[in-house]
């Protein structure tokens, strides 16, 4: 492997927080610290304030991302994901620690950067693309592209402050969209703008890490994270929590433990309403026993059990399926005869539905149950939730991956008929 | 083996990775960057920087271009949605001189004390104090009115200041023209002194950067520079020969108050304009203090830089 884009060792970043004013005891402490405060407020303006008035967004930050990369960066609010970005822009200096940057960085904290209201789309495309790194040459022979991109052909000598911020925001990626760099950093930029426009963004920083370049790519967006990237860095407390494969760092960061089967108490406080309420969710192997992992080829029986406790309304439990980023697979509902269209007596019930081996792939597999009437329409209870558990593989030759060692994309991995006719020439048809 | 290990449902299928050997011509430019990219990379080290620093010339130049583009933004806002447009720096220097004449000059008895008229001794003076004064107050302000800049994309901070005197160096540029009209008017003739004047502009530009980016920075830690700034500005002009001769002064302490840069910068310009004798040793003082506030400036910007994006 050669040298890695992005190197960062033990990087730190120390931020002061403000003085918390000590409290006022006696009139003469009083006066005594009005007349120290322009001291110590210059004492904390200046960076000169104690240690413990300081808190670490960043500690001890190690990771190598190499060249073509494209690489998530996900943790909650104040995780450090800023402070890391912002650092690796030379926006602002760590406080300790060091990082190597091989290659020229453009890095896109915000979009439309710098843009001014009063400029005309022409003239902030001139400006914002300066600001970003890129020389007037490179601007003027991209200009077009960048127009055509943005979808505002017609408004690009129209003042910026009347643009409505969904256009405003179309021109700023564009800008951004035609930067060359060999690293590319990306902070949060989906989360302004509407569905068209985050997946022509997507699709963007899709070409750019196609294109071998390295990308760094914050969000809070997972199925978008999953999307673009192999690996993330989970961050969380100003460190690296988690760093590898995706699907796992998205599983980490979202705090997924297995949960084999959950039980409600008897009361109010189950799932429900006055016609049914949850008492309990399992998950089981083909031997009875309650399991939280299960081997990809295995099938496995997720069951509901619930209190029916109105008598006269068609009931149907129904299973949504997720996957580690928070999409919905498949849902799924009782089409049992025995029971359609007719009204389950007062009691407890146990409903079963076998999700076959050689069906879902690999990977955090969370289910929700819920019980619903479909005429009306009324959803009773629904447990998002109710059981997580990891469908596990080998990675040995098995029936639907064959002799494919490496790891199978998608969501799901049936076992489908494959045929092959022998083309000889001589095929019936 | 799947070609990339990649799951999407939005994204066009244009977007995989083709197979190998069969690389299509529109992926000509892919494959000609892999080449680029070949080549070695420069590398850059980020890691705590400590104490003074140097101006780092070189970047500099490499965004020379941004520096344009952000005094071609300020030029361009200026006078957007104003009736008057760039007339306003026509305006606001005669103006001023038209009150400074009446209250100073004839109220005040100062129209005695001058050589020529004193509209066109008062206008000679405005010309680079108004500079002076506005690129001043603009460049003390750039960075906290600059905040969102350097929060969220890096390039030399510097540029933010320097860029300030780019519209201010335009309206100097045009109320010359009013300059211009008043020698005529008033009959004073452009002499040979006024080759001069490009080094009295130049040592006003260095006195600006340097006053400039010493208030910015201070600005950016210490908000109350907000408020010095105007104040500052105000009694610096009663401190320069703007509504007087330099020649009132005393003699002996010509070359002290030539410390302050202005009054030698301002005596020059006017000398220059209006022919008359030059008081090169207070010229000299102005310039030294003036190319010592601009390390002062520069490297006090520089050594502190470095915290702005984490306190703006």
């Amino acid at each position: 492997m050669s040298e890695p884009a992005i190197l960062v060792e033990n990087l730190g970043k120390r931020y002061q927080i403000g003085l918390r004013g000590a409290r006022r005891q006696t009139l003469r402490d009083a006066i005594m610290q009005t007349a120290a405060a322009p001291l110590q407020q210059f004492q904390r303006l200046s960076g000169m304030a104690r240690a413990n008035e300081t808190f670490w967004a960043l500690r001890d930050v190690c990771c190598a991302i190499q060249p073509g990369e494209v690489v998530g960066i996900i943790g909650r609010n104040g995780a450090g994901k800023s402070t890391l970005l912002k650092i690796l822009s030379r926006i602002t200096e760590p406080t300790e620690g060091r990082a190597l940057i091989h290659g020229r960085v453009a890095s896109l904290l915000e979009v439309g950067t710098g843009f001014h209201a009063e400029l005309t789309g022409r003239e902030n495309i001139y400006l914002n693309g300066s600001i970003l790194g890129m020389k007037r040459r490179e601007i003027e022979s991209k200009f077009d592209d960048i127009v055509e991109f943005s979808g505002i052909e017609k408004f690009i000598d129209t003042p910026v402050k009347r643009y409505s911020s969904g256009m405003t925001v179309r021109l700023g990626f564009a800008v951004a969209a035609h930067l060359e760099s060999e690293i590319l950093i990306v902070d949060e930029v989906l989360a302004v703008g509407d569905a068209e426009f985050q997946k022509k963004c997507l699709g963007k920083i899709r070409d750019v890490a196609v294109g071998g370049r390295t990308v760094l790519f914050v969000s809070h967006h997972m199925a978008a994270v999953s999307r673009l990237c192999k690996r993330a860095i989970v961050l969380e407390s100003g460190s690296i929590r988690y760093s590898g494969e995706v699907g796992n760092a998205i599983s980490t960061y979202l705090g997924q433990t297995r949960v084999g089967s959950r039980a409600w108490p008897p009361g109010p406080k189950r799932p429900g309403n006055d016609v049914v309420r949850l008492c309990a969710v399992r998950l089981r192997d083909g031997r009875d026993e309650i399991v939280e992992s299960v081997d990809v080829g295995a099938s496995i029986f997720f069951e509901i059990e619930y209190e029916v406790m109105q008598p006269g309304q068609v009931l149907v439990p129904n299973a949504h399926v997720f996957i580690a980023d928070g999409s919905c697979a498949f849902v799924t509902h009782d089409v049992d005869p025995a029971w359609r269209g007719r009204a389950r007596p007062v009691g407890i019930y146990r409903s079963i539905v076998e999700i076959p081996g050689n069906f879902l792939n690999e990977g955090w597999i969370t289910i929700g149950a819920a019980i619903s009437t479909y005429h009306p329409f009324i959803v009773h209870c629904f447990e998002p939730d109710a059981v997580t558990f990891e469908v596990t593989e080998s990675g040995r030759p098995g029936p639907a991956r064959g002799d494919f060692a490496g790891r199978v994309p998608g969501v799901l991995r049936p076992l489908l008929t494959w045929r092959t006719d022998p083309s000889n020439g001589v095929l019936a048809h | 083996m799947p070609a990339t290990p990649i799951t999407d449902c939005d994204v066009p299928a244009s977007a995989a990775l083709p197979p190998a050997g069969d690389l299509p011509d529109t992926d000509l430019a892919l494959a000609a960057e892999t080449i680029r990219r070949s080549a070695p990379l420069p590398t850059l080290v980020i890691r705590p920087t400590r104490g003074w620093r140097s101006v780092d010339l070189r970047e500099l130049w490499a965004h020379r271009e941004l520096l344009y583009f952000l005094a071609w933004r300020d030029i361009k806002v200026r006078y957007k949605q104003t009736v008057l447009g760039a007339a306003w720096a026509i305006i606001q220097p005669v103006t001023t001189m038209l009150v400074f004449t009446l209250f100073f000059g004839k109220l005040g008895g100062l129209q005695k004390q001058t050589s020529v008229a004193y509209p066109i001794f008062v206008y000679a003076a405005l010309l680079p104090w108004q500079f002076f004064a506005t690129s001043v107050s603009q460049s003390g302000q750039s960075l906290i009115a600059g905040a969102h800049l350097i929060s969220k994309v890096y390039f030399p901070r510097l540029l933010i200041p320097f860029a300030t005197l780019g519209a201010p160096l335009v309206d100097m540029a045009i109320s010359s023209c009013v300059m211009a009209l008043l020698m005529i008017w008033y009959g004073v003739p452009l002499t040979l002194s006024a080759l001069a004047l490009p080094l009295f502009l130049l040592g006003t530009i260095v006195a600006v950067v340097g006053v400039g980016t010493l208030l910015a920075a201070l600005a950016v830690a210490y908000r109350d520079f907000r408020h010095v700034v105007p104040f500052l500005v105000q009694i610096w002009m009663f401190s320069s020969p703007v509504l007087y001769p330099f020649e009132r002064v005393p003699e002996r302490w010509r070359l002290a108050y030539a410390l302050n840069p202005m009054a030698g910068l301002i005596s020059g310009y006017r000398s220059a304009l209006l022919g008359e004798e030059f008081h090169w040793a207070a010229i000299g003082v102005s310039l030294g203090v003036a190319v010592a506030l601009f390390f002062v400036g520069t490297v006090y910007f520089v050594r502190v830089e470095r915290r702005f994006a984490d306190i703006v």
